[in-house]
């Protein structure tokens, strides 16, 4: 399950619950992009996410090089133990900013 | 439809058969089978950590089966069966698609950032041995993996 939260002043935030992965990657796909449309810097709250796979993985590589693209970032925050553990096998946990909390983030300037 | 049968009895070869789930090949049926695996590695003997990554790994075959395997809109069955033996686990994972090329199951160059392929990355990267060809005495595809407790992470 997504939800995407956008406010006018930078960045727009999507918060990612249960599970992140083939069955609901489509839905995050859709709202990764949709918030990198924007054009604005990303946060994706993973505070509430219990798994990723590869395939959530792949939604945020690709939303990572749209922001990117564009000159703006896309950032991870809140994430678990697991999702940790999925980037480094997939040697992402460098690629991809990562914040432990939305404070820290609001903090970062992310 | 998942259906859960336990043996007790230990076999010389496999080992004693633990859990075996026979469920149709669909993106929304793994996330019934995540904790039965989960259960079953801590019951081997693994600790959380290792329980979780066997967990992905085998999420990750069942993934390329219901991707490349059957392939869209096919809902074949898979049968997943998990063995206790000599410190460790062993998977079967066996489908009845068409057979796999194994040369095709390769994980690819990680240094190249996009998105996609991974799966077959993280299921060499997490378990001790992998293979993977035609099902012996049917048809269909066997992936047979091992991990041993305190092995390589």
């Amino acid at each position: 399950m997504t939800k995407l939260e956008s406010h006018v002043s930078d960045p727009s935030i999507v918060h990612l619950q249960g599970s992140v992965d083939l069955e609901h990657a489509p839905d995050v796909r859709k709202q990764l992009l949709a918030a990198v449309a924007l054009g604005r810097n990303v946060l994706v709250d993973l505070s509430a996410a219990t798994y990723i796979d590869s395939s959530g993985i792949a939604c945020l590589v690709e939303a990572l090089q749209k922001a990117r693209g564009i000159g703006h970032e896309l950032s991870l925050v809140a994430i678990s133990m697991q999702a940790r553990r999925v980037l480094e096998l997939a040697r992402l946990d460098m690629v991809f900013l990562i914040h432990d909390d939305l404070a820290a983030a609001a903090a970062a300037g992310a | 439809m998942i259906d859960a049968t336990l043996h007790s009895k230990a076999h010389a070869d496999t080992g004693e058969a633990l859990l075996e789930l026979r469920f149709v090949a669909r993106a929304d049926r793994l996330k019934l089978i995540r904790g039965s695996i989960r259960s079953t590695a801590l019951m081997c003997g693994f600790d959380d950590e290792a329980a979780q990554n066997i967990v992905l790994a085998i999420d990750e075959a069942c993934q390329n089966i219901i991707m490349h395997g059957y392939g869209k809109g096919i809902e074949g069955a898979v049968i997943l069966t998990l063995f206790r033996r000599n410190g460790g686990i062993l998977v079967h994972l066996r489908d009845f698609a068409r057979p796999v090329d194994p040369a095709k199951v390769k994980p690819r160059d990680l240094t190249d950032i996009r998105p996609g392929q991974l799966g077959s990355h993280f299921i060499r990267e997490i378990m001790d041995t992998v293979r993977f060809g035609p099902s012996p005495n049917s048809k269909g595809n066997l992936l047979e993996m091992t991990k041993r407790i305190g092995g390589p992470q």
